[in-house]
């Protein structure tokens, strides 16, 4: 089996660390943009990156292929991509398939090859596991499993575009002016250790969520431990991974509602629950009891993305910064005001939310997704 | 028969100044000082001394010095003093070598070769004198998951009883009659006021404690002394006691002098028999006889409680508490290598079951592999010696931690290892009234509150020097440990790295 | 870029990395400048260290962290938020931000005084100390995230709670954790739980009313407001009980 954590983290560290800018915009109605905007405010936060990596997470990204899971991955040999391949024929109906357009940059060096696949669940599907589950376990063979292949995007209608640079030379190599959404989360970069590695670099995707994080978080050990008991590995050995693995589990698997999962990931004080009204504390005592191994302790601000729902949420006693701003049906979430006016000096409102609440942003009306026309090209 | 030993100790007096006061006469239990009446001196017999050092600490004009009698032995490694003496001992008097304490030799401490990490630079350390710091723990059966209702968002999880502890140190078993009623005392009214729990042992609880049953442990053990319904509904957690960790598969005899008249009322036992606890408990012969006795005493107390299992840390300790997981346990204790007691054969003690820190760490291990951790949470007892031991326990996986034997040291014990011979001169290990008084409760659960309180200040420093404000966040995160002189294989079984790794 | 008018410069900084920012600012007042206006400010940091004259900066945009850091004398105005850091370690001086400000405003500031329109965030004037003649003195118009006046070892902290609604709390939890100097004036309600242990509560003196009100007149006066309408509700004291609140702390 091959060891992605060798790739990522290659002086083997008990996880690698890194800071950063976060930023995320949506357009509560829907409405798809373009990253123009996204892209110059993350470039103003430039000094909290180091160039060791910059990304984007894209939503209504597809809408042609909108039912379709849209798996991207990175290619170190032809021979990755031959196999990868050939699981994939195995294991899906290939809608569509190409080569992420690119463009040669001189800041961009020795890039992996990145293909994107349009994939349908058929039959082969076993009948007792969801679509989703299948999926999972598909990019989770593949991605600790086939040699010089990695899978960093595996929802449907959105995409990841990440790499080794500063984020405004990954959007220009990725040729993100060509793309709309509405929803876009972005992130720059600043690892301590890891010479650069086109995985590790944020955000993290496990089928439509993603996540990008600002901070380190000190519960890493006991958190990856409990996640491992429910099947997910941390191959990439970054905290990242865990707070998507936590939110897939928490909101996909357990069904629980993102105001709960926030007060798991960042519970109250013991003597906040005590002040509670009966009902809050027995609800907010079972959740730090049962899920007291998710508590993410140390400092962090998320930005958590899913189809229709932006997430902001910093840890309880607030040790990373994020600022929110409201124009319109537009909500920025930042690690800075100032990257948040620059793209929209007149907001409606703009806070800074206490730590531990989250700041939640949902599609006014839910995106329809189109009919598959098969064969379309995107 | 003359005997071939000399005495362990040497008691010097300064005759300068030693003012014949006979302090050190009436506060010796082993008549080691006594008043000659026609010299009017204060005198000694050496070899009566086990080196207490109560007359010593005692004595108002610090007159006195104790020292150990080496006997110079020709120089043999493996022919020490204590091996040739112990031969001696056996030769002459044809017994088992009994003993009290915990195991005192030399196999190697784990604690003292993991190392605890703290922040820098990339995530900051909290400060705990201003910022919250929370060690509050849960012990009890947690589900998997919760589950919410679907409209109302109110919670339907119902879970099993949990127990809060503000700080994650529990008082071990230490039964009335191996200990005064003082001790219990002092032990009730200390884990009252700090928040934790503390532990009857198979003695019984004395009726004067049961306002204390909100922070009390009452055992089952296999001699079933004291268990009644009362006792069961009074505790907050019920323990079965398998074994203890300084004596593994051992029974236990408490001689009939100990069994006083209070101690058999407690016992519910006669007067002056001696209280037998046979080495199994009789209605478990195997695992499924545990879910028996477990599920009996939950419905005995109408699943109003934990209930918990403990076993002495053993060999297959990771596959048996896998088994008591599944038996319905809710919370299950190991009892370590160095894990202490009233008495014990020494052979045994100091040669059976296993160092407490790989037990953790194995069934810790093994029951995140089989994904039922949750079900139960982890004590562990057996040597734990301060609050960096707490930390580590905590690291390697444990929920919390039990002390004995530092409870004692701070009750007053100086661990001279004569706890089985009743005649415990600081008044702790004993029943005879005039003894058990030298143990006042006021001061007693001031010293194991003082205790605590410095540990759990000290915890609080180590978890913001980590960058964490929950002890959860510390709890089973071996990243925090690191190992200093192991070999791989250890720091396999401990899950941990090396140092500098 | 810079046009010069009766010793004021104008400014236009957009697109202008910081370190070229500051380094302009740098030269523009070695020349005996006394007021500069930066325009289209969009988060470059530093802004106001290492001036060391009393100039006067006016900023319209969003200043980026560590405004008026290390700061020795100039005087800062923004017409907008202020970020993270606003005021650290500073020295001498005066900020004056016509918004909100982010986290940690004012922390370990020797001497100075920043008056902030709307809230502040976590750990507002945290570790603010005075020393000699040099007292620092943060004036928060709206409310405080957790965290005010942590450690706090010296000055002066107001805290007035203008956009609070009738009858509502502050939320500040852990106010003045681990305070052991200065004084912090708090107008509106707050709960004992909110406090931090060191913290004891009490009426203000005639003395102390009057240090109170020359602080709220500035304040009013930056602002805009009717300092009597201000002064007119009650106000709490919170001081520190000990000096040296971690005595019993050690063994030995």
């Amino acid at each position: 089996m091959k060891d992605i954590k060798h790739v990522n983290n290659p002086y083997n560290d008990d996880k690698v660390i890194d800071a950063c800018s976060i930023f995320g915009a949506m357009d509560a109605s829907g409405k798809r943009f373009s990253g123009d905007g996204v892209i110059r405010a993350i470039v103003n936060m430039h000094d909290r990156g180091n160039g060791l990596g910059g990304g984007f997470a894209i939503y209504g990204l597809y809408p042609d292929y909108a039912d379709l899971y849209a798996l991207h991955v990175m290619y170190l040999s032809p021979e990755g991509k031959q196999e990868t391949e050939a699981l994939l024929k195995a294991n899906f109906n290939i809608i569509e398939k190409e080569e992420v357009p690119t463009r040669q940059t001189p800041m961009i060096a020795n890039p992996p090859l990145v293909w994107r696949y349009f994939l349908e669940v058929d039959h082969r599907k076993p009948e007792q596991e969801s679509e989703d589950d299948y999926v999972v376990d598909r990019v989770m063979t593949i991605n600790t499993g086939l040699r010089d292949s990695f899978v960093f995007s595996s929802g449907k209608d959105m995409a990841v575009f990440k790499g080794v640079g500063y984020p405004e030379e990954i959007a220009d190599y990725f040729c993100l002016e060509q793309y709309e959404g509405y929803l876009w989360t972005a992130h720059g970069r600043f690892p301590t250790n890891t010479p650069g590695w086109w995985g590790g670099a944020h955000p993290f995707c496990i089928l439509d969520w993603t996540v990008v994080h600002n901070g380190e978080i000190s519960s890493y050990g006991i958190n990856q431990r409990y996640l491992g008991q429910f099947g997910y590995h941390c191959t990439m050995q970054t905290d990242t991974e865990v707070v998507a693995y936590a939110v897939d589990l928490l909101m996909r698997k357990h069904n629980l509602p993102i105001e709960i999962v926030a007060k798991i990931l960042a519970p109250p004080f013991w003597s906040d629950i005590e002040r509670m009204s009966p009902e809050e504390q027995k609800l907010m005592l079972t959740l730090r009891q049962v899920y007291a191994s998710l508590l993410l302790n140390g400092p962090f601000t998320v930005i958590i993305a899913h189809h229709g729902e932006m997430i902001g949420l910093t840890d309880r006693i607030r040790l990373r910064p994020l600022t929110v701003g409201e124009k319109g049906s537009m909500l920025y979430l930042s690690s800075e005001e100032s990257a948040i006016r620059l793209i929209c000096p007149e907001l409606d409102k703009t806070w800074i939310p206490v730590g531990g609440e989250p700041v939640v942003g949902t599609l006014r009306a839910p995106t329809q997704p189109q009919p598959v026309a098969a064969g379309e090209k995107v | 028969m003359k005997t071939y030993l000399t005495p362990k100790f040497l008691v010097q007096r300064d005759p300068e100044r030693c003012i014949q006061c006979q302090v050190c006469v009436n506060q010796c239990t082993f008549d080691t000082h006594y008043y000659d009446v026609e010299d009017d001196e204060v005198r000694s017999h050496d070899e009566n001394c086990i080196g207490c050092l109560r007359c010593v600490l005692f004595c108002p004009t610090r007159a006195l010095t104790i020292r150990q009698n080496h006997l110079d032995y020709r120089d043999n490694y493996n022919w020490r003093p204590e091996v040739i003496e112990d031969i001696v001992k056996q030769a002459e008097t044809g017994g088992v070598l009994l003993t009290g304490m915990g195991n005192d030799k030399g196999q190697r401490i784990y604690w003292d070769h993991l190392v605890l990490n703290a922040s820098q630079v990339t995530n900051p350390s909290i400060d705990p004198l201003r910022e919250p710091m929370e060690l509050t723990t849960y012990l009890g059966r947690k589900p998997d998951r919760i589950e919410l209702d679907s409209e109302s968002s109110t919670l339907k999880t119902e879970l099993a009883p949990q127990v809060s502890l503000e700080v994650p140190v529990m008082f071990a078993a230490m039964s009335y009659g191996a200990v005064s009623l003082n001790v219990h005392e002092s032990l009730a009214r200390a884990a009252t006021e700090m928040g934790t729990l503390w532990n009857t042992g198979e003695g019984g609880l004395h009726s004067k404690l049961y306002k204390y049953g909100n922070n009390t442990i009452v055992q089952v053990a296999s001699g079933r002394f004291g268990v009644h319904a009362e006792y069961l509904d009074v505790a907050r957690v019920i323990e079965i006691k398998i074994g203890q960790g300084a004596k593994p598969g051992i029974g236990g005899h408490l001689p009939g002098e100990k069994v006083s008249s209070e101690v058999s009322l407690t016992r519910m036992i006669p007067q002056g028999t001696d209280a037998l606890s046979p080495a199994p408990q009789h209605d478990i012969y195997s695992i499924e006889d545990l879910a028996q006795l477990i599920y009996a005493l939950k419905e005995a107390t109408n699943y109003s409680k934990p209930i918990s299992v403990k076993i002495a840390a053993v060999h297959n300790s990771a596959a048996i508490a896998s088994g008591m997981v599944r038996a319905g346990a809710d919370i299950i204790v190991l009892d370590g290598l160095r894990g202490s007691t009233g008495a014990a054969p020494k052979i045994i003690r100091d040669n059976v079951g296993i160092p407490i820190e790989m037990a953790l760490a194995s069934v810790d291990s093994r029951l995140r592999q089989e994904g039922i951790r949750n079900q139960a949470s982890v004590v562990v007892s057996g040597g734990i010696r301060n609050s960096g031991d707490v930390a580590k326990a905590i690291a390697l996986g444990a929920d919390a931690v039990y002390i004995g034997t530092a409870a004692l040291i701070a009750l007053g014990c100086h661990v001279c290892q004569q706890c089985h011979t009743g005649k415990c001169a600081w008044g702790i290990c004993t029943t005879d009234l005039r003894l058990t008084k030298r143990v006042n409760p006021d001061i007693g659960a001031r010293r194991l509150t003082n205790l605590l309180r410095g540990w759990s200040i000290e915890l609080k420093d180590i978890l913001g020097g980590l960058g964490v404000n929950a002890l959860e966040s510390l709890r089973g995160n071996r990243l925090h440990l690191r190992g200093v002189g192991l070999t791989d294989t250890e720091l396999d079984i401990l899950g941990v790295r090396m140092a500098g790794s | 870029m810079g046009r010069w008018r009766n010793s004021t410069a104008k400014i236009d900084a957009a697109g202008i990395y910081y370190r070229e920012l500051n380094a302009k600012l740098r030269g523009v007042v070695s020349n005996g400048t006394k007021k500069i206006e930066l325009h289209n400010i969009h988060g470059q940091r530093y802004i106001g260290t290492d001036l060391d004259k009393p100039v006067e900066l006016e900023i319209f945009g969003t200043p980026g962290n560590d405004l008026g850091a290390f700061m020795n004398g100039p005087r800062i105005i923004v017409h907008g938020n202020a970020q993270d850091g606003c005021g650290n370690t500073m020295d001498s001086g005066e900020i004056i931000i016509h918004g909100h400000a982010g986290d940690i405003v004012g922390l370990s500031a020797r001497g100075g005084k920043i008056f902030v329109r709307d809230d502040v965030g976590y750990r507002a004037g945290i570790h603010m100390k005075e020393y000699q003649d040099k007292k620092p003195v943060l004036v928060i118009g709206g409310t405080a995230q957790d965290f005010l006046g942590e450690y706090m070892a010296g000055g002066i902290l107001i805290l007035l709670g203008l956009n609070l609604a009738e009858g509502e709390h502050h939320k500040s939890r852990f106010i003045g954790t681990g305070m052991h100097g200065g004084v912090i004036y708090l107008r509106g309600n707050v709960e004992n739980y909110q406090l931090g242990k060191e913290v004891g509560v009490t009426d203000l003196d005639e003395e102390e009313r009057h240090i109170l009100k020359q602080y709220v007149d500035e304040f009013a006066e930056h602002f805009n407001y009717q300092p009597d309408e201000i002064l007119d509700q009650e106000f709490l004291e919170l001081y520190p009980r000990w000096l040296r609140p971690y005595g019993r702390l050690y063994a030995y």
